[in-house]
């Protein structure tokens, strides 16, 4: 489920922003809306609009499966933190940052990815070729989306350097090859 | 006869001039977006400060005060919208200013959801 979240979500919506911000900069510059043809506008429409899905995918996960594994609470007597990443990180000053700072500025400020997406991909298709008309509407919507990767790459990035020094451990073990010894 | 042609110069009339579709939908769309950002922040800096604001927050126990959190920016994010939507939907307006403000609360929303910040504006 972490990997889900991790890489199926938020590492497929990383790789969607290089062609959202190479597509919406193309239609930024002035005069220029006009190169997109009603394909490419429709492509950028669906684009789009499956980016904000991923992101919604991407918080939603981590909200609400991912990380009430991360800050559970191990039961009274229990020594052995490893089951428990926030306790684990917070057990030792050296790595207590990575709570305070990493995980606390992280599960809020991923959430504004979603929302500027949306209202990218909303803008983008309520607008279609009108777009070309609107120079500030459309300097909006890139600012948002640049807006929305910079915090992407934040979010993953911590998320992913966390992990690694205090994996989440939740869920059902899956077992893809049957041949254990 | 040459058709008009559009103008990317909103300085001529004060807003994107000429338009079929106004800018108020979008105009709506961005500020909202802001404002919900904003919220993320706001939110989340005053469940920290606040113990009983964070236990009202815990909408759901095992995320915790975060569930709380989000859900009430994208509320508020959601209803800001609708309104604007409905106010400003086949309106003109002057969008530099629209995007001045919109950039404005999502940058105060991004810091405010920094922790170091928070921690700085709490004393602590």
């Amino acid at each position: 489920m972490t990997a889900l979240h991790g890489m199926g979500c938020g590492g497929l919506l990383l790789l969607g922003f290089s062609g959202a911000l190479i597509e919406l900069y193309r239609i930024c510059a002035p005069g220029r809306f006009s190169l997109l043809n009603e394909f490419e506008r429709k492509l950028l429409r669906l684009y789009l609009i499956a980016m904000a899905v991923l992101a919604w995918g991407t918080v939603l996960s981590g909200a609400y499966i991912v990380y009430p594994w991360y800050r559970a609470r191990p039961p009274a007597g229990v020594t052995d933190y490893a089951p428990y990443p926030q306790q684990t990180l917070l057990a030792t000053p050296a790595t207590a940052g990575w709570h305070n700072l990493g995980m606390e500025w992280k599960e809020h400020v991923a959430w504004f990815a979603p929302i500027a997406l949306t209202m990218a991909a909303y803008v983008v298709a309520k607008y279609g070729s009108d777009l070309r008309r609107h120079r500030h509407v459309r300097e909006a919507v890139l600012a948002f989306t640049v807006a929305a990767f910079m915090v992407s790459v934040m979010a993953g990035t911590l998320g992913a350097l966390i992990n690694k020094k205090a994996p989440v451990q939740g869920g059902a073990v899956i077992n893809f090859m049957g041949g254990t010894k | 006869m040459n058709a008009p042609q559009p103008s990317d110069d909103p300085q001529k009339t004060g807003h994107d001039a000429g338009s079929e579709i106004p800018n108020g939908a979008a105009a709506a769309a961005i500020l909202s977006a802001a404002a919900g950002c904003f919220c993320i922040g706001l939110f989340g800096l005053l469940g920290d400060a606040l113990p009983a604001l964070a236990r009202c927050f815990n909408f759901y126990i095992p995320t915790g005060p975060l569930s709380g959190v989000t859900t009430s920016a994208i509320v508020v994010w959601l209803a800001l919208w609708s309104i604007l939507s409905r106010t400003w939907g086949d309106k003109s307006l002057p969008m530099g200013k629209i995007n001045a403000s919109s950039f404005l609360l999502l940058g105060v929303g991004l810091l405010l959801s920094f922790p170091p910040f928070g921690d700085f504006l709490q004393g602590k």
